[in-house]
């Protein structure tokens, strides 16, 4: 799938204001009503997600298919891989 | 970390379980503070699963734990820390989760030693944690195991006894030997340093709350506040959180909504939330408070934003509180 494809259909996770691990349950349990293939874009405002939602996603299989981080907030793109 | 591992030698297929109950430590005052950002942030327990090779489940038990801290049927600790109820209250989720059809559990392991914590490690009190979780003989700590009696896994032959450690005492010595067998470098702290409630001053706080507001009840924002800024209560119907630092600022500014607010408009200054119902000249003294805390401390005047809950933002003219006027007493 293309990467326009991937914004255009991605499911958007807002987790800002959240503090670790809260983003990381939060992805966690959103996944659990994800299709596999699905594109979910995670947005949060505590830094340490950025290892730690990548490391999450290790774990259970998903794949993280981009991740940014900007002054404020991070974004991660993760692919369901299958339910967990 | 250490446990799990001695039981995947064995054979046996492993899953990890970590509860969030809101007081954990993990980071978070590193996630808040911008002198902070640099250093490296990891979750430990997302970091042993991966070493492991195991998965980790992270589950939320904020809301049902506030009964634990609450209303502690053993005692608390030496602070707020309710830690034999809370170990009861864990092995007892984890084997609702464990034991659930879907994850198909067979047995709980935890890493306590006896002898290694006060309350809750104590060889009369392992045993009172299997009875009153529930999870009875299905609770298996690997690393003590020969000093209590078999467990039903080793009973079974699931894990072989021989293979499983007598550690006892609060040395940890034992526990870095085998880590080092193990070829573990990186570990999270010991048990105790990772929830707020065994910290004296973040339990003062919390003891302060409960106080003020005639009621022993938190949220989840409650308790998350505790942990950031400077807490001054000049009088028991308000405090003052005052951000120490940017990253600070950056955190209390998703709060600001639901506090009346102050910030410096004539000099740089932190943002300051007003907890509580303050009145007009509780205003007054909350915003020299502020202005006290700003780059304007040394001025005659500072003007400082009042930002009310309905909107509202009034202007004030203030002398900042001279230092000898913050009374010690004010410090929660």
């Amino acid at each position: 799938m293309s990467e326009a494809n991937d914004a255009d259909n991605a499911e958007i996770l807002d987790t800002r204001g959240l503090l670790c691990p809260l983003p990381v349950i939060r992805t966690q349990n959103r996944i659990k009503g994800l299709a596999a293939g699905t594109v979910l874009d995670i947005v949060a405002s505590d830094p340490g997600t950025l290892h730690d939602i990548p490391t999450w996603c290790r774990i259970h299989g998903h794949e993280v298919v981009d991740t940014r981080r900007e002054p404020h907030e991070v974004h991660i793109r993760i692919r369901v891989r299958r339910n967990t | 970390m250490l446990a799990a591992r001695v039981v995947i030698e064995e054979g046996v297929q492993v899953e990890g379980l970590n509860f969030f109950t809101g007081f954990c430590v993990e980071g978070h005052t590193h996630a808040i503070r911008a002198k902070d950002q640099r250093k490296q942030k990891r979750n430990t327990a997302l970091q042993a699963a991966e070493q492991l090779g195991i998965k980790l489940h992270i589950i939320d038990i904020s809301e049902p734990y506030k009964d634990i801290v609450l209303n502690p049927k053993h005692g608390y600790g030496t602070h707020l820390n309710p830690c034999l109820d809370c170990k009861i209250f864990m092995v007892n989720q984890a084997k609702a989760w464990g034991f659930m059809e879907e994850n198909g559990c067979d047995f709980i392991i935890t890493g306590e030693v006896v002898g290694q914590r006060p309350k809750s490690q104590r060889r009369d009190t392992m045993p009172l944690v299997a009875r009153e979780s529930g999870a009875q003989d299905r609770l298996l700590r690997p690393l003590t195991a020969l000093n209590l009696p078999p467990t039903l896994p080793e009973r079974e032959g699931w894990v072989n006894r021989e293979h499983l450690y007598g550690f006892h005492g609060r040395s940890r010595k034992p526990q870095i030997e085998l880590a080092a067998r193990f070829g573990f470098s990186e570990y999270a702290q010991p048990a105790g340093g990772c929830c707020f409630l065994t910290d004296a001053t973040y339990s003062s706080k919390l003891s302060d709350l409960w106080r003020t507001r005639g009621e022993r009840d938190y949220s989840l924002d409650d308790i998350m506040l505790l942990k950031v800024g400077r807490h001054l209560r000049p009088a028991k119907h308000f405090k003052l959180i005052i951000a120490r630092e940017d990253g600070e600022n950056n955190f209390l500014e998703g709060y600001r909504k639901q506090f009346i607010h102050l910030r410096t408009v004539s000099h740089e200054g932190p943002l300051t939330l007003i907890d509580g119902t303050p009145t007009a000249n509780d205003i007054e003294l909350a915003a020299r408070i502020a202005a006290r805390y700003s780059q304007g401390r040394d001025a005659d005047f500072v003007t400082v934003s009042v930002h009310h809950r309905n909107g509202v933002v009034e202007q004030l003219n203030v002398a900042p509180l001279p230092p000898q006027q913050v009374s010690e007493a004010w410090h929660v």
